[in-house]
């Protein structure tokens, strides 16, 4: 009697799919796995090798690690960087030495391939672990990574 | 003047056509699909692509060897690390460079994680598309942990350009080894759930049964590959055919089924993922010490000539082509993408069936539409 | 002591001429119903959430008020402020009125309901087939949305509701005729007083009974649209199905009596099965303000073992719901029929 084989086969399947449901619907509290977002904003921690975005990080002293080598610049696959430089002379060796003026970043059109990091001789700059980055107007995405006034560390060599 | 109207043929039935897509649930993206249909019986379709072309095998063309990379991450978006070694072997190849063991071992455990992360969402997919929204949720829940430990190593979840050729970028986190095993411990316990909450179903057994038949003569000719393929019996596996990185090393089967309805595509994933876990624990106790990558210029340039070298992604068979003149950037560069062969025997499948019938078809080839359009 | 129902009725017949009062009573009824079931539809749509939520490993409605249970409000307030909007081609008359109908049958379905011993608006002795009667009227609407839109998704989705519907009637029918066999009587007041003499009607009726209850709650979750059963809107396949060129309050309309509809289905189900308001084994049954409350409860279950059909089982084929009505219900039904007939001649029911 395959038909009535049938649909008892089939109310067992349907029974055996129930169960799992059901399980996780009358235990629900101890399997959620969705999260509070904004309120968890502070206790939320992001992997120290997340790419939220690029940054330059300043010491106290407002000082920063770029020479304006422009190995990121030539590296990046969109075009996200750009380096305005000057060449000043260095008053102690009398030399003329690169500086940057501006170190902008685009992060409207960064991959976050992570290409200029790895290309980055002196390590000034790394990810930064924001990854909240929604604005309402996309020039806010165009950001200066060097803070005014800031200086190379004067450890780095070029 | 009152005009006359004779009903010749009062019970007439017409053909009609209906767009489905670019926008709609079914399509995953934007693949538009130009049904003809008689009542619910569909009797063409016609895939019409284009909607998210960004050219990326021209923007290859301008781009260095290791920028190149980083394009293939957005091919065939839940396997961008296969896309991206695929194309890290074939520069690789062009150089002759040979990368250290735990290179070739990293990016096999990766690969596979990527494989099962990717099969993961296309089961919950297929439930969805086939009307049970549960399934996503459950398969969302696992692939979250993959997600994790690729976000702890790559730094990105979905993109994540680990690859360079010569290596990996930097070399795996600390906690990968464990949090992989934790994840696999975990996912041995829910892939049986899986298959309590769908592969027993009688709706779906009866949704999938002998639904959408390839035969295998019909799978070769469309040159359909991965797991679409080996639903029809079709020997497929690059991995086991022609190994490349760690594949040498490990025992696997092929899974194949004879069937070659969506039934069979769908017991061939979930069969998969099995094997994939059971790569991924030969390989992780097991990964050599060693460098993570080898020095290369800091501009590759590639000898002259022509490079391919293909790679089984979740979909199928991925294929670089590279023709180089000797500069920095490529000739050309072609991708044998997997998505675009098997859509195209979408029509062929389809045919006779009903409406509901292509949307189970659909999910079951697991398209995804940058692959297809690039 | 006095219900608050008796007073409202002294004092409107001390207060104005007979037939006024009358009329004004009607009124009362109706917009105390109306205004129930609008909360009780926005909160079955938050239960569900809930419910899709705990299976689905997530929250649920949070953020408005605690919990979310502001969340349906704000809903329901989105939906009436939103613009109608509609398509140039639609035949408007038919657009127009297609929304009424399902929730114009769904609300005069729910005044036949005896909600306690005394809380029954609309005691008809041919309750059970007026029931099955008006509930189907809710059809039509979805046929004429679907027709009017102008839209070959929401033809489709129309059509095959129009295909579902028809068949389906036959065996909550049939289903309900098993039961109705044992009380002799299609008043739902008269089918709750034979339970509270002889028990459930499910217990009573043991095998048969219980094989008529899984077939109408199969048939009910294919009257009420939903999963297994969802073809007509089948998101994956039509988008929307039949409401898609709909906005605003006429979509709430629509959406609305879905779950009105749930709730009717769920109260026949107690109803006729599980004793309506009696409580089990009769222990507070003399307490009138717990009539309501054992009902409720009893719906509650029943629609949340609905739910979970919904978040459970994929979605059927077209056809494969009519093999499974015309060669799987349909036959058992009639069997189960005849199979109850012989138990109630040769008195094999259970009796307390």
């Amino acid at each position: 009697m395959s038909y009535f084989g049938d649909i008892v086969r089939g109310i067992g399947s349907l029974l055996n799919g129930m169960k799992v449901t059901s399980k996780y619907l009358f235990f629900a509290p101890k399997e959620i796995i969705t999260q509070y977002y904004p309120e968890n904003r502070d206790t939320l921690k992001m992997f120290d090798r997340f790419r939220g975005e690029v940054i330059m990080p300043h010491d106290a002293e407002n000082m920063h690690r770029c020479t304006g080598c422009q190995s990121c610049e030539i590296v990046c696959p969109n075009g996200s960087i750009e380096i305005i430089w000057d060449r000043v002379v260095n008053e102690e060796t009398g030399k003329k030495v690169k500086i940057i003026d501006k170190h902008i970043y685009h992060l409207s059109m960064c991959t976050m391939c992570g290409l200029c990091i790895q290309a980055c001789p002196t390590e000034a700059i790394i990810w930064g672990q924001n990854f909240e980055n929604a604005v309402t107007d996309r020039t806010q995405l165009t950001k200066v990574l060097n803070k005014p006034g800031s200086k190379v560390h004067p450890d780095v060599k070029e | 003047m009152q005009q006359e109207y004779i009903v010749k043929d009062p019970f007439k039935t017409e053909e009609y056509m209906i767009n489905m897509g670019p926008q709609h649930p079914a399509t995953h993206g934007v693949l538009r699909l130009v049904l003809t249909i008689d009542g619910e019986i569909i009797k063409k379709v016609e895939p019409d692509l284009g909607y998210i072309h960004r050219s990326i095998e021209k923007m290859c063309e301008y781009d260095t060897y290791q920028q190149i990379v980083h394009l293939t991450d957005r091919m065939d978006y839940l396997s961008s690390h296969i896309n991206n070694e695929a194309v890290c072997l074939t520069v690789e190849k062009a150089l002759e460079l040979e990368v250290p063991e735990r290179v070739k071992v990293i990016r096999t455990i990766i690969g596979e994680l990527t494989r099962l992360a990717s099969h993961q969402l296309w089961w919950g997919v297929f439930g969805m598309d086939i009307g049970g929204l549960t399934t996503y949720f459950y398969a969302f829940r696992d692939r979250e942990l993959i997600n994790d430990i690729f976000e702890e190593t790559c730094g990105a979840r979905l993109t994540m350009n680990y690859n360079i050729p010569g290596g990996l970028m930097f070399d795996i986190h600390p906690n990968f080894v464990n949090r992989t095993k934790a994840f696999i411990k975990h996912f041995k316990t829910k892939l049986p759930e899986y298959d309590q909450l769908l592969t027993g179903n009688i709706i779906f057994e009866k949704r999938t049964k002998g639904v959408g038949v390839i035969s295998k003569e019909d799978a070769i000719s469309f040159g359909l590959t991965g797991p679409t393929a080996r639903g029809s019996g079709l020997v497929s596996d690059i991995r086991i055919s022609h190994p490349y990185s760690a594949y040498d090393r490990v025992k696997f089967n092929e899974v194949l089924f004879t069937e070659g309805d969506t039934w069979a595509r769908y017991k061939v994933r979930i069969q998969e993922m099995w094997e994939s876990i059971s790569i991924i624990e030969q390989l992780i106790d097991n990964i050599p010490e060693g460098d993570f990558k080898v020095p290369t210029k800091a501009v590759i340039k590639l000898p002259k000539g022509e490079f391919y070298q293909r790679v089984e992604t979740a979909r199928g068979e991925l294929g670089v082509y590279i023709n180089s003149d000797g500069n920095k950037n490529p000739y050309r560069v072609k991708f044998r993408s997997p998505g675009f062969s098997n859509l195209s025997i979408l029509d062929h499948a389809a045919r006779g069936s009903k409406l509901g019938d292509l949307v189970a078809i659909m999910a079951s080839f697991d398209l995804v539409i940058p692959d297809i359009d690039r | 002591m006095m219900l608050p129902t008796e007073w409202i009725h002294n004092f409107l017949y001390a207060s104005m001429p007979e037939g006024l009062a009358h009329a004004v009573e009607l009124v009362l009824i109706a917009v105390g119903f109306l205004m129930f079931f609008a909360a009780a539809g926005l909160y079955l749509v938050l239960l569900e959430r809930w419910i899709a939520a705990w299976i689905q490993l997530r929250r649920g409605p949070n953020r408005v008020g605690p919990w979310g249970i502001f969340q349906t409000i704000a809903d329901a307030l989105k939906l009436v402020t939103k613009e109608l909007t509609g398509t140039d081609k639609a035949d408007k008359f038919l657009y127009n009125l297609a929304p009424y109908f399902p929730i114009v049958a769904a609300l005069i379905t729910i005044s036949v309901f005896a909600y306690s011993q005394s809380l029954h608006a609309f005691d008809i002795n041919i309750g059970i087939f007026f029931i099955t009667a008006v509930s189907s009227i809710g059809v039509i609407g979805i046929l004429l949305a679907g027709w009017s839109s102008n839209n070959k998704y929401a033809l489709i989705g129309a059509m095959r509701s129009g295909v579902m519907v028809v068949s389906y009637e036959l065996s909550v029918g049939l289903s309900l005729l098993t039961m109705v066999l044992m009380t002799g009587s299609l008043q739902l007041s008269e089918i709750i007083e034979v339970q509270r003499t002889g028990g459930w009607l499910i217990v009573q009726g043991h095998i048969p009974a219980i094989i008529a209850f899984m077939i109408y709650m199969i048939a009910g979750t294919a009257e009420t649209n939903r999963t297994p059963f969802d073809l007509v809107e089948a998101e994956s396949e039509l988008g929307a199905g039949y409401h898609t060129e709909y906005s605003g309050m006429k979509f709430a309309y629509f959406f609305l009596a879905e779950f009105i509809n749930m709730f009717i289905i769920a109260s026949i189900a107690v109803t006729v099965f599980f004793g309506g308001w009696l409580s089990p084994f009769g222990i507070t049954d003399e307490i009138f303000w717990l009539q309501p409350v054992w009902f409720l409860a009893k719906v509650l279950v029943i629609i949340v073992l609905m739910m979970l059909f919904r978040w459970t089982f994929p979605r059927l084929r077209i056809d494969q719901i009519l093999t499974l009505e015309w060669k799987y219900l349909l036959p058992l039904n009639l069997i189960n029929l005849v199979l109850m007939a012989i138990i109630v001649l040769l008195g094999w029911t259970i009796n307390f």
